[in-house]
């Protein structure tokens, strides 16, 4: 189960609702981000073995789809935990190992071992009805490291957990990856997440693969206005040329705005909140983003924007949610670059 | 029955309370008068009339034997129907659920001409082995089968159900086949759903009177259950049969209580 090197080519394709391709590199933790209803936990689910879908997924020549789920050797951690109720934190664990025929004395050493290195094996005994949301997710997790999988799966780990909790279970998780040899897909909506724990990032949206790089290349350059949400960015996209810019760099008004700004739209808040030391509005762009005379073009895709305005611009323009507003962005605060061909 | 007066939704509407209470009445008052009615020193008379004692006996062996093999072949259908998707899927759970609405004297005969001397499968059974069915405890056993199974099949697949299909996905994830799946997830969480219908199948049963007299007669030791015993003492003698239902009551009370506290308590 080292990281050897090789690839992890995926065709995969659930009808209406997934159609992608990609390759990575194996031993990678990848995170998988996107919008709801992007086909994240669909392509979890494919890989499991629990969606029907066409295609291949190969590991060293070795096809998974084509394998039934029992022999893929691949650990899911579902979304809401699915430990089985009725047996303790030991036996989950231990259910894989002796679902594949280690016996039981084994099987049970082996899972208090997962349970230790989770950091819950002072639990061993309870039942998932007795643990708490922290504790039952590294029992999840225990459970899926027990079987030695190939590829590790993991369906939003961290939601629904307390801030607190989520944060020391990252940063164990990012430890316990580092030493697990097999792939990791991390099916996420943190920003943090996909730059704190992966190799990779696959931006889904509508079922397709949107973008695909280093967390970092992705977090600079987004393609996706989920993407740039993320990582708290706008971006406007023109045709084959993406314009980005910090919520902090725009403007906001209640008159059309007049001087050096170049890029302007008219829009209605849909909702302000707290954000560090500033407040976050979310603007709906009803029309559309209108971009200056001076282009006269049109862009495609935006709905909205994110802007941060001091807390007492708030209230000197009272904006609560159903003003409207103007927002404008200088042209120095943006950073243009092209989508790259093939894809979007 | 007295609705909590501090309900922080409100008074309970009369227009609930009265037709309820109206129900548990039509149901307690006519077993209130059995009792009432009863002689204390008839039952006793019966209790020691080795008539009752076999009837009692028999009932609740041949219950027992049917609740088991309803449990041996129920509990894979009710599987197949809850978690397989097959062809006909539906026609099969319609059919499970005749025996629910037929008559059981209608059971009865239709037992007779599958399983009877000169039946369809009958005949046949007689030539290769000598036995029949019918008049033969094990002809009791299967007419409770008969009226009983549906019960158990759709109380379980009801449990099946609502044990949770997810589980049965978590377990094929960490390597195990349908097989292990089903004895290690499926049916300790179904439990309750399983031992609701067995506790159902073994009433049914208790109480089957139509099926069992029309497919067995009336034998006593061999045949004779309580239903058709206190049958047979009501045509000679209102008071031996009055004694000897309420020893069915208390028998099917005390039963069920105790298979309640030990099966059916939730958790």
């Amino acid at each position: 189960m080292s990281g050897t090197p090789g690839e992890l080519a995926v065709r995969v394709a659930v009808p209406g609702r997934l159609d992608l391709a990609f390759d990575v590199p194996r031993g990678a933790v990848i995170a998988v981000v996107g919008p709801n209803g992007a086909g994240k936990s669909t392509l979890v689910q494919a890989l499991a073995g629990l969606q029907p879908a066409t295609g291949s997924a190969l590991i060293d020549g070795t096809d998974l789809l084509a394998l039934p789920p029992q022999r893929r050797r691949v650990g899911l951690v579902f979304q809401d935990r699915r430990l089985f109720p009725h047996l303790s934190a030991r036996e989950n664990v231990a259910f894989g190992p002796r679902s594949r025929g280690v016996p039981r004395a084994e099987a049970r050493a082996a899972a208090q071992d997962w349970l230790d290195r989770l950091g819950v094996g002072d639990l061993a005994e309870r039942r998932p009805g007795e643990l708490s949301g922290g504790q039952a997710q590294r029992v999840a997790i225990a459970r899926a490291l027990a079987c030695e999988p190939e590829l590790l799966l993991l369906d939003e780990p961290f939601v629904g957990l307390d801030v607190g909790v989520a944060a020391a279970l990252r940063i164990e998780l990012a430890q316990h990856l580092a030493d697990f040899g097999g792939t990791t897909f991390l099916v996420t909506h943190d920003a943090l997440d996909a730059l704190t724990l992966a190799d990779h990032v696959l931006v889904l949206d509508h079922g397709r693969l949107e973008q695909a790089g280093p967390p970092a290349e992705v977090a600079a350059r987004p393609l996706t206005e989920h993407a740039a949400r993320m990582v708290g960015l706008n971006v406007i996209r023109e045709r084959t040329r993406i314009r980005a810019f910090p919520p902090s760099a725009v403007s906001v008004s209640l008159h059309q705005p007049e001087g050096s700004a170049r890029h302007r739209w008219q829009g209605v808040v849909r909702s302000a909140a707290p954000h560090g030391d500033a407040i976050r509005l979310r603007i709906d762009l009803p029309g559309g983003p209108q971009t200056g005379p001076q282009t006269g073009r049109p862009a495609v895709g935006e709905r909205s924007l994110i802007a941060d305005v001091t807390p007492s611009a708030t209230r000197d323009l009272a904006l609560s949610p159903g003003r409207p507003v103007w927002a404008a962005v200088k042209e120095t605060a943006i950073t243009s670059y092209d989508v790259p061909a093939g894809a979007g | 029955m007295t609705a909590r007066t501090a309900d922080p939704l409100g008074r309970v509407p009369v227009a609930l309370v009265v037709p309820a209470a109206l129900a548990v009445a039509l149901l307690l008052v006519p077993l209130a008068a059995m009792v009432a009615a009863a002689d204390p020193a008839a039952i006793l008379d019966a209790l020691r009339s080795p008539a009752l004692q076999d009837a009692l006996w028999l009932s609740v062996l041949t219950s027992t034997l049917a609740m088991l093999v309803c449990l041996a072949l129920g509990l894979p259908l009710a599987w197949l129907l809850a978690r397989v998707a097959f062809r006909g899927c539906r026609l099969v759970r319609a059919l499970v659920t005749v025996p629910m609405v037929l008559p059981p004297v209608v059971a009865g005969i239709a037992l007779r001409e599958a399983f009877g001397r000169g039946g369809l499968l009958g005949a046949p059974l007689l030539g290769a082995t000598g036995f029949a069915f019918p008049y033969t405890t094990w002809g009791v056993v299967l007419a409770h089968v008969f009226v009983s199974l549906p019960f158990v099949v759709i109380s379980i697949e009801g449990g099946l159900r609502s044990a949770g299909q997810e589980y049965d996905a978590a377990a094929a994830t960490l390597g195990a086949s349908r097989w292990t799946t089903f004895r290690r997830v499926t049916v300790p969480l179904a439990l309750p759903g399983i031992a609701a219908g067995m506790v159902l199948g073994w009433a049914r049963s208790l109480g089957e009177f139509g099926a069992t007299i029309t497919f067995n007669g009336n034998y006593p030791g061999t045949t004779q259950t309580m239903p058709t015993l206190i049958y047979v003492a009501r045509q000679a003698d209102g008071d031996t049969a009055l004694a000897l239902s309420l020893v069915m009551l208390a028998v099917s009370i005390g039963i069920l209580v105790a298979l309640r506290d030990r099966w059916l308590v939730p958790g």
